[in-house]
């Protein structure tokens, strides 16, 4: 009789049990010290961001990288990183917030539709959909980003936000994450017993299979949000209104103005607009650990 | 049997859905999956394959000056294979690939061991820290480590103005691509090492309490049990990360302000369609490359894929 592993644990945690074994092994502080050098290599760039971001110009220049040295200017720095450019930061901000929300939020509604379509639906054309969609997932994306541009700008949408919002509405692996999903997550009997029962189609999405759908639904939420957030590629070609930038290709303009010979040398703003920009999604991935570990395990499991 | 991976799924409906339900109904609700999937369909078509069929049809043409475009058939493919600054940027991408990928994958793969063995302290901590770069920009991540580099204010400068050594300038042209290396592996480490842990998470214990009967080690149960049940995620990593390598642009394009004469316009395949059509105004020839670099990708993906399942057909 194989009781499952966890079982055993969630059930007795406190019982001795022998030295180690195969559920419980010994820790190991050897190996932990080898991994905590990866863990400071990963760690130690956001240290030195967070550090630096405390720096005045002057002592950016002249002090250890890895230690606070002088006065502690992070809330000037922040301040000055807000009003500089008459708040161009904060432009940039709002304009990606209204990307990210736009592009990521209807990114993660046509995958949940499609998915469930591919999920739970059997439609004329099922096979060429699948066909067509992985055999454009393996396109890189920047391959398609020339041709969209110029596409676009035949249009008369580029430099407007319509050229970044409308590519990012599609997030290939946000559809396979919900299609796996839905598979799992909603049993077709329910499906059929609410038809039975007289209820639309429409009526059973919202009502039977969309609460189902939820820890779904937010983990592709996550992952179109980090993808849209930190999107540079797009926006750089597509914009060339300061007006429009997001926080990406605005700190880079900033960091570009910084190195030019001639240019306000305005790296300590450079430090702290790109420490301002990533909190938001540090935050986000800490809260929704959960989520987006489920999710992942999801994606990487079935092929 | 609820749960099902997508293709099987696809199989299943197709061939007993349809029989179970009564004609009538059966057309009435397979236009409904329509309904479903059609917004993304339209999107898909508007930004996926009518780009790809507009950059075919630039490809076949060419823009004078003088007459406008003309049809020139499969003359610009022949410049693409004839072009050094092409063949240039993709051997330099191609080392990238055969270098930095291998290292980043072990690293992760190791990473992911240790998690899964049990036996670090505090597990947690390191699973969120180290995934924890993926959640930051490229761009601030190549602003980060290029001010890191720098010998003014970063802290190779503090390393050399410490000890007294000169190391070189990571941003010189003999080490740009490995500065680069290394920002593209401090990315996604994480991400690469939380995909093979989920996957080793959802090993049965059995096997484990079974190979620990037969007095198997542990880098025996490593070899014989771990990595065959995660060839899977080992494969999809592998894909995503050669997908990567070959669209490397992000990174060299933040740098190229600050290390003019490393990165050349012609850096890898992406700057140089992207100098192509913005710079230089050739977005025949840009379309060409474009299509070239996503066919030539696509061949590899595909190779890597049938290579990696060959033993579980």
């Amino acid at each position: 009789m194989g009781t499952p592993a966890s079982a055993v644990r969630l059930r007795t945690p406190r019982r001795p049990r022998p030295p180690h074994s195969v559920n419980r092994p010994r820790r190991s502080l050897t190996l932990t010290l080898l991994t905590g050098l990866v863990l400071l290599y990963s760690l130690v760039p956001l240290v030195w961001l967070f550090i630096n971001a405390t720096k005045t110009q002057g002592s950016l220049f002249d002090s250890f990288g890895l230690w606070f040295s002088g006065d502690f200017a992070l809330w000037d720095n922040i301040g000055k990183t807000l009003s500089y450019n008459d708040g161009a930061f904060v432009r940039w901000l709002l304009n990606t917030l209204l990307y990210v929300v736009a592009g990521a939020g209807g990114a993660t509604l046509l995958a949940v539709l499609g998915g469930y379509a591919l999920a739970k639906f059997t439609f004329p054309g099922k096979r060429a959909v699948f066909a067509v969609i992985i055999g454009a997932v393996a396109v890189p994306g920047t391959a398609l980003a020339i041709p969209t541009f110029l596409m676009f700008s035949q249009m008369g949408l580029t430099n407007t936000p319509w050229a970044v919002i409308i590519p990012s509405l599609i997030s290939p692996f946000g559809l396979y994450l919900m299609w796996v999903f839905a598979s799992e997550a909603i049993p077709t009997e329910l499906l059929e017993a609410a038809r039975i029962d007289g209820s639309s189609e429409i009526g059973t999405f919202f009502r039977v299979s969309l609460p189902l759908l939820a820890p779904g639904i937010v983990t592709v939420l996550l992952f179109t949000m980090v993808a849209t957030w930190n999107n540079y590629f797009l926006p750089l070609i597509m914009i060339k209104d300061p007006d429009w930038y997001p926080l990406t290709v605005g700190l880079n303009s900033w960091k570009d103005q910084a190195a030019t010979a001639g240019g306000e040398a305005i790296f300590n703003l450079v430090i702290t607009g790109s420490l301002l920009t990533i909190i938001p999604l540090v935050i986000a991935f800490l809260l929704l650990q959960r989520y987006w570990q489920s999710g992942l395990a999801a994606g990487s499991v079935k092929e | 049997m609820t749960t099902l991976s997508p293709p099987q799924g696809t199989g299943r409906a197709g061939r007993s859905g349809p029989a179970r339900v009564p004609r009538k109904q059966r057309d009435r609700r397979s236009w409904t999956g329509w309904g479903f999937i059609g917004p993304f369909m339209a999107v898909f078509a508007l930004v996926f394959l009518a780009p790809i069929g507009y950059s075919i049809y630039l490809s076949l043409f060419r823009d004078q000056l003088v007459g406008g475009s003309t049809f020139v058939g499969f003359e610009n493919y022949q410049r693409a294979f004839e072009d050094p600054q092409f063949w240039s940027a993709l051997g330099r991408v191609s080392l990238f690939l055969a270098v930095q990928v291998p290292i980043m994958l072990f690293l992760a793969l190791l990473v992911a061991l240790a998690l899964d063995s049990g036996r670090l302290y505090g597990a947690n901590f390191f699973r969120i820290s180290i995934f924890l770069p993926y959640a930051v920009p490229a761009v601030v991540a190549t602003i980060m480590w290029s001010f890191m580099y720098g010998s003014r204010f970063g802290l190779i400068g503090n390393i050399n103005d410490a000890f007294g050594v000169s190391i070189p300038d990571p941003l010189s042209p003999d080490l740009i691509l490995a500065a680069i290396g290394n920002i593209v592996t401090w990315e996604f480490i994480g991400y690469n090492m939380l995909i093979f842990y989920s996957a080793l998470r959802v090993i049965p214990h059995s096997l484990y309490e079974a190979a620990e009967i037969d007095g198997a080690g542990q880098l025996r149960v490593i070899t014989a049990i771990k990595l065959p049940a995660i060839r899977g995620a080992l494969v999809i990593a592998t894909i995503f990360s050669i997908i990567g390598s070959f669209q490397l642009f992000n990174e060299p394009s933040i740098l190229q302000k600050l290390a003019p004469n490393a990165i050349t316009t012609y850096f890898t395949p992406n700057l140089y369609t992207y100098s192509l059509s913005f710079t230089g105004q050739q977005h025949n020839y840009a379309a060409t490359v474009a299509i070239i670099m996503g066919l030539f990708t696509m061949v590899i993906a595909y190779a890597v894929q049938l290579r990696g399942m060959r033993k579980e057909a």
